[in-house]
Formats: C-alpha cells, sequence, structure tokens
C-alpha cells in the first residue's frame, strides 16, 4: 500500500513541468514502444509487400527523379546516389514532424479521457520516422553498390548525423504541434511551406547551381546543413569539417531546448484545447 | 498488483480502515469559451491588437473539497453539466485544476471508453498490448494477465484476427477486459457498464464487487440513481460545479430527487 505521507500524484507539483515530464515518458516507454510499433506495422498490414514499401518509397521517388533530372545535371557524378543521399534526410524530417503534428491531434481524445505524458505522440512519431530512416539505409546501399559508388568509411559518421537530425526533427515537431492546436490552420499551411522548404533546400540540385549572392540564405536553412551533415560522408566520402558540424549542432540543441520547453510549458492545456 | 485470475483464489480483506486515497482541496476548474470561433491567425492576431479576445469564463468545478476513502464505493450524481465529467477528469489527472489541488495516493485506472485507442489493422493480441500501455501497463504486467484477458473476454479464437473484424460487442469485451485485468487502486466507472449481453453484464459485475472486496476503491457516476443507492457505501451530489451534499446515498439520492421533481 502506498504511504499517505508520498502522494503519487499531486496537482500542485508541477514547478519544473520540462523535467518531471522527462520522468514520466520513461515510465511510459512501453507504450512508446507500442505506439511505435503500431505506426509501423498498422501501415502496410493490408499491403502484400509490408514494410518493403518503406525501401522502394524512396527508391520509385529517386528513379523519377533520375529519370527527369539526370539530364539537366549532368555533372552531377552518380545522381541517384546524390539525390538519394539527401532525399532519406528529407523524408525523415517531413514525415516526423507531420506524424508529430497529426499524432497529437488524434492523441486528444484519448488526452482527454487518461492521463498520458504529453510528448509521447511527438516522440513515438519521431521513433517511427527513424526506423523508417534506419531502414532506407539499405536501399542506399544497395543503389551505391549498382551505381558503382565507392562506399568510404566516412559514413561511420552517420551516426553523429542522425542524432543531430533526430534533435531537430523533434524540436521542430514538439514546436509545430503545440501550434497546431491552438490554430488548425497550422497544418495546412506547413504542407505548403514543406513543399517550398524542400525546393529551397539542395536535394534533388547540386548546390553549385545557387547564384552565389543567395548562398548567405541557404545557409540560414537548418535542412540545409542537416542534408550536408549525410551527404558529405555518403556521397563525399568526407567527414564534415568543425564549420559543417556547429552550424547544424546549433540548430538542433536550440529547436530541440525551445521546442521541449515550450511544448511542456503549455502540455497542461491540450486537453482544454483539443 | 494482484491479477484477476487472484481474485477469486483470495478470501476479501477485511473493510478498509478510513485512509484517504483521493483529496480535492479547493479544487476549482475553469473552461475559458471563447465567444467567436478564432481559428486563424490572422484574426487572433488582428483580436489580439484590438484587445477584443473575449472569452466567457465559466466555472465547470466551484470550490469542492472532498476527500474519498480507501476502499470505498463512492457515487457521484447532479444533473448534466453539473460537473461530473470535470471531477473525474481531474481525478483521473486529464486537467489540472484551475485553482486547488488535488492529490492521489494511490494509481488511478480508469475504464475507457471502451474500446478507445484500438487500431482496427490491428490483431486482438497486439491492441490488447498496446491498450494495457496506453492504461500506463509495462511489458511484463501485460504478458502475466494476458491470458486471463483472453479468457474473461471470451475471444479466444478470435484474438489474431484484425479487431475491424470483430463485433461491437466483441470490441468492448476485449476493451473492458485490458482495463479490468489488473485490480486498481481505484477504479473510475463513467456509465459504461452497460456493454455486452445479460451474461456479460453479470460477469462485469461480479468482477467489480470482487475488486471491492479486494480494496479498491471505486467512483462511479450514474444517471441511474437505484443503482448507485444499491452499490454505494456514500453518495456525492454535484450542482452546477458546487458540492451541495455529500454522505449516506439514501439521504442524498432523496435530497437530489426533492431538488429534481
Amino acid at each position: 500500500m502506498t504511504n499517505p505521507a508520498k502522494p503519487i500524484y499531486d496537482s500542485a507539483a508541477h514547478a519544473l513541468p520540462a523535467l518531471s515530464e522527462l520522468r514520466e515518458l520513461r515510465q511510459y516507454r512501453f507504450l512508446l514502444f507500442q505506439l511505435i510499433r503500431r505506426d509501423l506495422v498498422a501501415r502496410y498490414k493490408r499491403s502484400i509487400l509490408g514494410v518493403a514499401w518503406t525501401m522502394l518509397n524512396p527508391l520509385g521517388t529517386m528513379l523519377i527523379m533520375t529519370l527527369v533530372f539526370s539530364n539537366l545535371f549532368k555533372s552531377v557524378e552518380s545522381y541517384p546516389v546524390y539525390i538519394l543521399s539527401g532525399l532519406i534526410v528529407w523524408n525523415f524530417f517531413s514525415q516526423g514532424t507531420n506524424a508529430a503534428m497529426v499524432g497529437l491531434i488524434w492523441g486528444g481524445s484519448l488526452m482527454q479521457r487518461i492521463y498520458l505524458p504529453r510528448t509521447i505522440f511527438g516522440v513515438s512519431a519521431i521513433g517511427t520516422a527513424l526506423v523508417n530512416l534506419l531502414i532506407s539505409l539499405i536501399p542506399l546501399t544497395l543503389v551505391m553498390l549498382i551505381t558503382g559508388t565507392h562506399i568510404s568509411l566516412t559514413v561511420l559518421f552517420l551516426p553523429v548525423s542522425i542524432l543531430l537530425l533526430t534533435a531537430f526533427t523533434l524540436g521542430f515537431g514538439l514546436l509545430l504541434s503545440a501550434l497546431a492546436i491552438y490554430f488548425p490552420d497550422v497544418a495546412e499551411m506547413y504542407q505548403i511551406l514543406l513543399t517550398a522548404w524542400m525546393y529551397l533546400t539542395p536535394i534533388i540540385y547540386p548546390e553549385e547551381i545557387i547564384p552565389e549572392r543567395f548562398l548567405g540564405l541557404y545557409r540560414l536553412n537548418p535542412m540545409y546543413w542537416m542534408v550536408k551533415l549525410f551527404r558529405l560522408p555518403i556521397y563525399y566520402g568526407r567527414i564534415p569539417t568543425m564549420t559543417e558540424i556547429a552550424p547544424a549542432l546549433a540548430w538542433a540543441i536550440g529547436f530541440l531546448i525551445v521546442g521541449w520547453l515550450f511544448f511542456t510549458s503549455k502540455s497542461d492545456e491540450y486537453a482544454y484545447r483539443v | 498488483m494482484l491479477t484477476a485470475s487472484d481474485v477469486y483464489a483470495n478470501p476479501p480483506p477485511a473493510a478498509a480502515a478510513r485512509e484517504p486515497i483521493v483529496l480535492l482541496e479547493n479544487v476549482s476548474v475553469q473552461y475559458r469559451v471563447p465567444k467567436e470561433r478564432i481559428g486563424t491567425f490572422k484574426e487572433y492576431a488582428i483580436r489580439a491588437l484590438q484587445r477584443r479576445l473575449q472569452f466567457m469564463k465559466f466555472l465547470a468545478l466551484k470550490d469542492v473539497n472532498l476527500t474519498i476513502y480507501r476502499g470505498e464505493v463512492i457515487g457521484i450524481i447532479g444533473n448534466n453539466g453539473a460537473g461530473k465529467s470535470t471531477m473525474l477528469k481531474v481525478i483521473s489527472r486529464v486537467l489540472r485544476p484551475t485553482i486547488g489541488r488535488v492529490v492521489l495516493y494511490g494509481k488511478i485506472a480508469p475504464l475507457l471508453e471502451l474500446g478507445a485507442g484500438f487500431h482496427p489493422e490491428l490483431s486482438g493480441r497486439e491492441n490488447v498490448y498496446l491498450n494495457g500501455a496506453l492504461l500506463g501497463y509495462n511489458q511484463a504486467e501485460m504478458d502475466e494477465v494476458f491470458e486471463s484477458i483472453v479468457d474473461f473476454a471470451e475471444l479466444r479464437d478470435f484474438i489474431d484476427a484484425p479487431v475491424r473484424t470483430y463485433s461491437s460487442g466483441m470490441y468492448a469485451r476485449l476493451g473492458f477486459a485490458v482495463a479490468t485485468a489488473r485490480i486498481p487502486e481505484i477504479l473510475i466507472v463513467d456509465e459504461i457498464l452497460s456493454v455486452g449481453d445479460e451474461s456479460f453484464q453479470k460477469k462485469s459485475n461480479d468482477l467489480m464487487q470482487s475488486f471491492q472486496k479486494q480494496g479498491t476503491t471505486v467512483l462511479i457516476v450514474s444517471h441511474n440513481l437505484t443503482k448507485i443507492q444499491e452499490m454505494c457505501q456514500r453518495v456525492a451530489w454535484l450542482s452546477r460545479g458546487e458540492l451541495k451534499m455529500v454522505g449516506d446515498p439514501t439521504q442524498v439520492v432523496q435530497a437530489y430527487r426533492e431538488d429534481n421533481p
């Protein structure tokens, strides 16, 4: 039996929601696992090829882009690898942030009935995207082998790239999903923003075609640096330099902290709002 | 914690002492309802600048003080909109009170609207684990009670079929079986026990009673005054957010009836 002196919940004790949320999330780690599992399994449950679609999806996009653009960007060597190494980064980001937003809105009906740590929807969405990212490294490797691209040992740097990308995406996703609770229009606006953002990031075209005068603006784009962190070790076979890591690191830590603080400071209100 | 299968093996313990398990101190809950729906940034920004963001504030709960003791069965009655659901939400941690304090000395098992959180494409087995996780249990705790859930829900032959193929009765049975698989410290029942056929209703009523004997604190919200009088040891009556009366079921129900002829 519980000791009366030690309540398991006290509504008055919530001085540091950002920290207590971490503790709650740890307690609910089985749910986190279950939600990720559900999203991975349920998505392909009725399709014959199942999880293979996770690999076929980026491959298909790459194939189309290659057919359409390889003539245009002749200067780019093994264009399929170039595009795929950027595409997996972009897919992770757009899928993760979208799922975080949809997940919190979906979770709204549950949040009105039972207590759940509010960040669990965002974190599980990013977790699902992370599994998909890891799976999509398989077709990437295949394409590299087929096109005869040299696979350098520099790919051992990728865990760092993945860590920074995940931190950035989680922070951004939390911020976005909190906003979407207050303003439903955000969800629609974001789709348009994503399309524009993708074309403003060198994913399908080489960096060299960016006019010199816009280069400064490009460097303000966090996704520019995230893509770089992947493409350098995969495609160019070199480890990013400190000046290339620093902006990505700053964006990642900055967004993670701001996103987490903002989201958890508002988390008592979601059940009133959804 | 004990599992459902232990219920029948163990004799009921002696009546619980007067040990508080839920404390509500001066609890008020305020909802802010915008007078007009504002859904876009532009509108919001304009209104905020003009200071014309107007909200209707109303108190769903007003300064409620209530102590619930370990092991008791307490009923909550009141008209629609009296604040019954809000009170349950405050107790089950869904809402944090605007003013006042809620303290829990035991784990809450909310009876989810049966089957909420189920995924239609997943099998019954997968949904049992998913639902258990939503209720805050871990893998080991769910492994322990899995078999008794399947038996209780009478779904042995269908447990690996996707739940979209289930009938609504099967759906509800599985949801109920998961929610009550482990003996909870505090059980919240919000008028949902009327699911399933007669034999299942009897089974779930028996289960509730054996929980009580095991020391579970039960909170029942219902409009069925006869049932409340039958099951509860104390009844709380809410009227327009205020706690009007707490005490002996017969007296409170009678007073409520006189007030609402």
